[in-house]
């Protein structure tokens, strides 16, 4: 890791899609063991980036460091080699499964060829305690029952148990509640504080204020501003969303 | 494990109880709509907690095995009021030897199930492997038994795996290869019929004692209590010994009451099966008695299942692929490979449920009613509490779905009730037993479906 450099760095990254520029030159900055909000209106190119982090699309142009160094997610696996877990709203569980068993799932621990239940269980729990996860009742439940929020939480606890260094949260409190909702951004907080870095993408502004470090904001594919979180009001976040500039910006 | 107090959403501004450590409450603050899913032994400490759990848990709809052990007891009772022969330990065994080619079928279609498709194909496929093995031991052809086993299950899982590469590298939803497997395979079976020399008019008759004792042959009365005892032993060995030690690692483990409980229905269940079976069947002056050596062979073919399915990553993927393919593909799991893999599981099983049949009946003929015989197999899995839709299924399913269908066939012939009034009979227990099922579990679950 060369000395000082961000976690993850992307320069002049372009994505085509024949005739649409999905993204145009953007770059973008995550710093480790900080919560990065990465904000933009629907249709300014959220997904598509985090997508060509998560190795599904390579991009048309431009350059990926992770920890200072070039590298080419070509596929997913790619992207998990280094770290970098990306959690999607669908959440990725088997409604089926207990906890324990959505947490290993295709990383089983296996003694004498058959499932280390009693192992997997101590590290699930574990793992949960430190994210200080404390609304389910049993580690042994299927993931069906629980709510949105402790669903949420144990595909932040999968990512982190997998040893992430970055964990790219996509919309994380779109289906959630109020209480559900302040659980999850606790969550984020404790993950970055234990030193994962996090982006959360999210037009949410809420969302965003409550956890973020650091803002970065999409506007039709270009990145429009990027800086600290308190550089930002809540004013200059919603002209930059909706036009892609401020008049009244103090920063950006 | 509570939140910190300096904590400064949680202490703060959380609007309900939510963060509220819920591990530290006792069983009474369970929730509605927790119970309804979870498993008693999830959340409860006690036995008297877990009964409190269970019952709770069968009013909201989520009744486990119990609606169908109760359904087979209310049968049992109507055919021994009907027919007094019925509830005699000669039909009894009868009925239990009848009932395993439909069991070990419905265990090889609980493969497909589990993973939201279906096999209408393993009547036949299993019929093939079945037909081969048989020529193979018979003349002219006189391979020892085991080998001849050997090739036809291997010929099975062959098949199997073909039908479930066509299913998952031609994307061709397994509903319609397997249709045309139940054709086509019929079509290969004739075809064995046809080349082997030693079937006569389309009947390979067994001449191999060994497979032809499978069914009809006999444990001494002694050897069957010995194993008895043995297997219940290791059982509840194994139970306590698990069970303590999850304890010990202060791991999530089933209050110990309710694990004496299942090692003791187990061995009861056992008891009554080794008396029964070892009561004299024959007339005085030719006794027959002893367990028949099939029922052995189905318990461990269970009990092999029951572990592969819960214990190995194989059995994993198959219920996280029935449950939801797109995330099993995302956690890296290889679903082609691993539904390729249990269609041959299928089949093979499919091919040990064909031996069976072939062995009740002393031979195996191009007559094989494969067609019929997938239905039962399906019937007996959803019967017995498995999904159709993917995800859910125990061994234990097909086993108890294909005592019902078996107990059916027997009591009603007992009455001397029509072929045609037996499969209408069949039919209705089957829609009865999943509109009971799916009714519970809308109430239960706010139409959540299975």
């Amino acid at each position: 890791m060369t000395e000082g450099a961000p976690l993850l760095e992307l320069r002049g990254v372009s994505k085509v899609f024949g005739a649409v520029r999905a993204l145009d030159g953007v770059d973008f900055t995550v710093p480790a063991g900080k919560v990065t909000a990465l904000a933009g209106d629907n249709g300014a190119g959220k997904s598509v980036l985090i997508k060509t982090v998560s190795g599904l699309w390579a991009p048309t142009d431009g350059q990926i460091l992770w920890e200072g160094e070039p590298v080419h997610l070509h596929t997913p696996n790619d992207a998990e080699a280094h770290g970098i877990t990306t959690i999607y709203q669908d959440l990725a569980l088997c409604d089926n499964l207990d906890i324990v068993q959505n947490m290993f799932l295709g990383h089983e621990r296996v003694r004498h060829r058959l499932l280390d239940e009693s192992s997997m269980e101590k590290t699930a729990r574990k793992t949960l305690d430190d994210l200080h996860v404390t609304t389910i009742r049993s580690i042994r439940q299927p993931v069906q029952s629980l709510s949105g929020g402790q669903r949420q939480s144990v595909a932040v606890a999968k990512a982190v148990m997998q040893s992430a260094k970055l964990v790219i949260m996509d919309e994380p409190t779109a289906a959630l509640g109020v209480a559900q909702t302040i659980q999850v951004l606790e969550l984020i907080k404790r993950l970055s504080s234990q030193g994962t870095a996090v982006v959360v993408v999210s037009h949410n502004l809420n969302d965003v204020f409550a956890v973020a470090d650091q803002i970065s904001i999409l506007y039709l594919g270009r990145m429009v501003a990027s800086g600290p979180a308190d550089e930002f009001d809540r004013q200059v976040v919603v002209d930059y969303m909706t036009s892609g500039e401020s008049t009244r910006a103090a920063a950006g | 494990m509570t939140d910190t107090i300096d904590d400064p959403v949680s202490s703060g501004e959380s609007p309900s109880g939510q963060t509220v450590d819920a591990s530290g409450t006792p069983g009474s603050a369970i929730e509605p709509d927790e119970l309804v899913v979870l498993a008693p032994d999830v959340l409860a400490n006690s036995l008297s907690d877990y009964l409190r759990a269970w019952l709770k848990r069968i009013r909201g709809g989520e009744s486990g095995a119990l609606p169908i052990i109760i359904g087979l007891i209310v049968i049992c009772i109507f055919f021994e009021v009907q027919s007094s022969a019925f509830l005699t330990a000669t039909n009894i065994v009868n009925l239990f030897v009848q009932a395993t080619f439909i069991i070990l079928l419905g265990m090889a279609e609980l493969y497909a199930l589990i993973l939201s498709e279906i096999d209408l194909s393993v009547g036949f496929v299993g019929a093939v492997g079945a037909a081969i093995a048989m020529a193979l031991m018979s003349s002219p052809q006189n391979w020892p038994w085991w080998a001849a086993i050997i090739v036809g299950m291997a010929a099975c899982a062959v098949i199997g795996a073909f039908q479930g590469t066509i299913i998952t590298r031609l994307r061709i939803p397994s509903f319609v290869v397997t249709l045309a497997g139940l054709l086509g395979w019929q079509g290969v079976l004739i075809y064995v019929f046809d080349v082997d020399k030693g079937a006569v008019g389309g009947v390979i008759t067994i001449s191999n004692s060994v497979i032809d004792d499978l069914v009809s042959g006999t444990m001494t009365p002694a050897a069957a209590w010995i194993l008895l005892v043995v297997v219940v032993g290791l059982y509840a060995l194994y139970s306590v010994l698990r069970s303590a030690r999850r304890h010990a690692q202060g791991l999530t483990v089933p209050p110990l009451g309710i694990t004496l409980l299942t090692v003791g229905a187990t061995g009861l269940a056992g008891v009554v099966l080794v008396y029964v079976c070892n009561l004299n069947r024959g007339i005085a002056t030719a006794p027959v008695r002893g367990v028949p050596w099939v029922i052995p062979v189905v318990v461990l073919i269970l009990v092999a299942q029951s572990f592969l399915l819960a214990r190995t990553r194989l059995g994993r993927y198959i219920y996280a692929i029935g449950a939801s393919p797109e995330a099993a593909r995302r956690a890296g799991i290889k679903v082609a490979r691993i539904r390729t893999f249990a269609f041959a599981l299928c089949s093979f099983t499919a091919g040990l449920a064909a031996v069976v049949y072939a062995s009740r009946l002393g031979s195996i003929s191009v007559g094989f009613d494969g067609g019929t015989y997938v239905l039962y197999a399906v019937a007996a899995a959803v019967i017995g509490g498995a999904s159709l839709f993917g995800g859910y299924g125990k061994p234990i399913h097909p086993l108890l779905g294909g005592l019902v269908i078996a107990t059916l066939t027997n009591g009603l012939a007992l009455l001397n009730i029509s072929t045609a009034g037996t499969d209408i009979a069949t039919a209705v227990v089957l829609i009865v037993a999943v509109a009971v099922d799916s009714t519970l579990r809308r109430r239960g679950r706010g139409g959540a479906g299975a």
